[in-house]
């Protein structure tokens, strides 16, 4: 309880000091010793979701309780992820709004409308998911391809600036991140022959600072990887918040998938850096390293997960690694220095490949026409967020199992603004015509049951690469991971339950049935020395507290 | 996708999911399988991102089972795909009218590709054999009247496939949808229930018993849970003519609209 006190009065003091205390650059990088607040999309630059709390322990945790729920009145999937500062939390929700609200109570301070222009294209639902917050500013992106910034104090537009161009169906959907003076967004689009990019602005004023191709023009090194005009729409977008290594300068960056996607043989070559991690400098936007999960990918093995930066031993020696369950269906430890490859392993049942060379290159095994390929389209995992707790050592993620999808490939010819898919897939199902898994749950039956694939949360020993403990639901789950400091793991999933899992073992705590998928992952947050806990189900914000 | 050279006639006969149904209503379409193939790449293409694979995933819609939110005729497909629809959720699709056949053909006959005919014979004389001879209402409902335990099947027409139905009549283990499958559970205190899934997830299941009641139960009290893959019933051992007599029967099973 002392520690609960120490926040109290940091909380009261910065809200006495000033009438806004200010995020500058210092205190997201020092996050992690701010555990009241959750600063950026993955609670810090090293994208760890594990927060020192600890308030709610592993005993009292079935004594948590609802405290307040915020509805969407626009249906659809929320992947937003909440920003909270000093008691007020920053949001995204549907189509396109930014929102400050009171953490502790639920109730709405502002909210700033952006409708989309009527000829967006997002290709899986309008998800913009989250927001940046730098100074007094808040930022978002529009699903018609701009970065916006707000007044953190009424959410009044500041400045708007062009990222992409809606006609060609870019997007930006995910959360910027500010680092230093600068916010850096990534573009959506892979699915509509974009050509992808990261980019930073000024804060201050939304000039752009740097661009970053990720898929390099003529004379740049990796052009070779693609032949003729098939670099200028290849894709390769950015739709998830990258991490920082502060020591390094460097931000991390999980590419997409190129395109067409399905089409491997119309875009010959490695096709880099789809499906890459790439490492920028922060200041320049500068190439320091790359490396490619998936060369020449025909099943659209987006590398768009979050890079999680862990400082620990590697075979005896301290390192500076970089954890990656891959949508590939591979776990990867890599040197985040280099980009040198340590450590591969498939965690889920993988025939696109028979394993990875001693650089981590996969050795191709296509299946034959109309025969499943393992893991199916939506992958081993996908975007949503995992963690790392220092405490446990493990890396929880959010696997699906027995999942596989059969793909069709079709020469397409590139059409502005046009899907550029290159063919299609199906899911395996068991009987001809059974009902498949979605891209989300919109239906409270389920109809496709387990055969066609289910959820298999993981606890990865990244020394090993192998799960040290899994714990399995019926359904699949796009829900993302919180740790905390009392070795609790909490985590959602398409059923709609909010679980509470021991994070030494996998034993279920606690749980609650929200009765709407959770396709983002909890966070947690204090006021006032009461620790909360947030979780998206359906169209309805869950916050929970222990019992007053 | 293989190429077929051979023109199969896939018969499919068109029923609309629009208020009444009448024998007099129903008009035969016949698509070559070519134009069903052409179908299939131009839903791959343009399609599928939005309605799923199976054509399932936009909401109140079902393009495999002919369920349509306005789309009444092939003529109003057209339209929808040409011009758009749902105020613009639907984008417009320009297509050619090779493709554009192709994509009609597609759907109305259930994304079945690669479907052999389905025979479909006479409603009249299924009924006959679906009441008496092939014994269906010992186990199956249909517009109130018969057993609840097996699935309801008064909207079976609107909902299956000929192709399906076929399947589910001479080989219903390769046509029985998982959800369906039949359980048999062991309470802790006991009590040994059958019946068939309703829904599941991770920690409930929710069923049909023998005696009809609607259970729901917590896996974490079960001693025994076992979901038999095995279908409730042989295959038929009615003729093929017959069967076509018991699919045309079915396929009228459209539904209180």
């Amino acid at each position: 309880m002392r520690v609960v006190a120490l926040f109290c009065l940091a909380a009261i003091v910065l809200s006495s000091d000033r009438v806004i205390a200010e995020v500058d650059f210092e205190r997201i990088l020092h996050a992690a010793e701010e555990p009241h607040n959750w600063l950026t999309y993955n609670g810090g630059y090293s994208s760890q979701r594990y927060s020192k709390l600890k308030q709610i322990t592993r005993r009292n945790v079935d004594k948590l309780e609802l405290k307040w729920i915020l509805q969407n009145q626009v249906f659809g999937a929320w992947q937003s992820n909440p920003i909270i500062v000093d008691g007020i939390m920053y949001l995204t929700e549907r189509p396109n709004d930014v929102m400050a609200v009171d953490a502790v109570t639920g109730r709405v301070f502002w909210i700033y409308r952006h409708t989309p222009a009527a000829n967006t294209q997002v290709c899986c639902g309008a998800n913009n998911r989250g927001v940046a917050v730098l100074g007094d500013k808040v930022y978002s992106g529009t699903l018609d391809g701009s970065l916006i910034a707000l007044d953190r104090i009424n959410g009044k537009l500041l400045w708007s600036v062009e990222v992409g161009d809606v006609n060609l169906a870019y997007s930006v959907t995910m959360a910027p991140i500010a680092v230093k003076d600068k916010i850096i967004v990534g573009v959506g689009g892979g699915e509509y022959g974009i050509r992808g990019y990261v980019v930073a602005y000024d804060a201050a004023s939304g000039e752009q600072a740097w661009k970053f191709y990720t898929i390099p023009g003529p004379g740049e090194p990796g052009h070779d990887t693609w032949q003729g005009d098939d670099w200028e729409h290849g894709g390769a977008p950015v739709w998830i918040t990258g991490s920082f290594d502060p020591a390094l300068n460097l931000t991390y960056w999980g590419v997409g998938n190129p395109g067409p996607d399905w089409n491997a043989g119309q875009r010959p070559g490695d096709n880099l850096y789809s499906d890459s991690v790439v490492a920028l400098d922060a200041d320049s936007g500068e190439l320091k390293w790359h490396f490619q999960f998936t060369p020449n990918d025909g099943y659209d093995y987006d590398s768009v997960q979050v890079p999680v930066l862990v400082d620990r031993d590697w075979q005896g020696k301290p390192a500076k690694l970089m954890l990656w369950a891959n949508r590939n269906g591979y776990f990867y430890v890599l040197d985040r220095v280099t980009g040198k490859f340590l450590l591969g392993k498939p965690f889920v049942k993988v025939n696109w490949s028979s394993g990875l060379d001693e650089n981590g290159r996969p050795i191709p095994t296509p299946q034959p026409d109309g025969m499943p390929t393992w893991p199916g389209n939506q992958g081993g995992t996908n975007w949503y967020p995992p963690s790392y707790s220092p405490r446990t050592d493990l890396f929880y993620f959010s696997a699906w199992e027995d999942y596989a999808t059969i793909y069709q490939a079709i020469e397409q010819e590139y059409v502005p603004g046009g899907l550029f898919l290159g063919g299609g897939f199906s899911v395996k199902v068991p009987v001809h015509g059974a009902p498949t898994i979605g891209i989300g749950r919109t239906w409270p039956i389920n109809y496709w049951t387990d055969e066609v694939g289910h959820a298999s949360l993981m606890a990865m020993d990244p020394d090993t690469g192998q799960a040290v403990w899994k714990y399995e639901q019926f359904d699949v789950s796009d829900s993302g991971m919180l740790t905390t400091a009392s070795d609790l793991l909490f985590t959602g999933g398409r059923e709609g339950y909010l679980h509470a899992l021991d994070a030494r073992n996998g034993k279920l705590l606690w749980k609650v049935a929200l009765g709407g998928q959770i396709v983002m992952a909890p966070v947690t947050y204090m006021v006032a020395g009461v620790q909360f806990v947030t979780v998206i189900s359906g169209n309805a914000m869950a916050t929970f507290a222990l019992q007053d | 996708m293989k190429t077929k050279t051979r023109l199969t006639l896939f018969v499919m006969t068109v029923v609309l999911a629009a208020g009444t149904y009448s024998l007099a209503q129903m008009s035969d379409h016949i698509y070559t399988s070519q134009v069903i193939e052409t179908g299939s790449r131009v839903y791959v293409r343009h399609c599928a991102l939005c309605h799923g694979p199976d054509g399932s995933w936009v909401e109140g819609i079902d393009l495999a089972r002919g369920r349509f939110h306005l789309a009444v005729s092939d003529e109003d497909l057209r339209r929808a795909i040409l011009s758009g629809a749902a105020d613009g959720r639907m984008p417009a699709v320009n297509l050619s009218e090779a493709d554009l056949a192709g994509i009609i053909a597609y759907i109305r006959t259930g994304f079945e590709p690669e479907g052999s005919a389905v025979a479909i014979g006479n409603v009249l004389r299924g009924r006959g054999l679906f009441e008496g001879k092939g014994e269906c209402t010992a186990c199956h409902r249909v517009n109130g009247r018969g057993p609840r335990t097996a699935p309801d099947l008064s909207d079976i027409g609107a909902i299956r496939t000929p192709g399906a139905l076929q399947r589910s009549l001479i080989a219903p283990a390769s046509a029985l949808l998982p959800i369906n499958r039949a359980v048999t559970i062991v309470t802790r205190d006991g009590e040994k229930i059958t019946g068939r899934r309703l829904n599941e997830d991770t920690y409930t299941v929710q069923l049909i018993d023998a005696e009809e009641r609607l259970r729901s139960l917590v896996k974490s009290n079960l001693v025994s849970y076992e979901i038999s893959a095995t279908p409730t019933h042989e295959p038929t051992s009615l003729s093929s003519d017959e069967v076509a007599d018991v699919i045309a029967y079915l396929l009228a099973l459209r539904g209180q609209l």
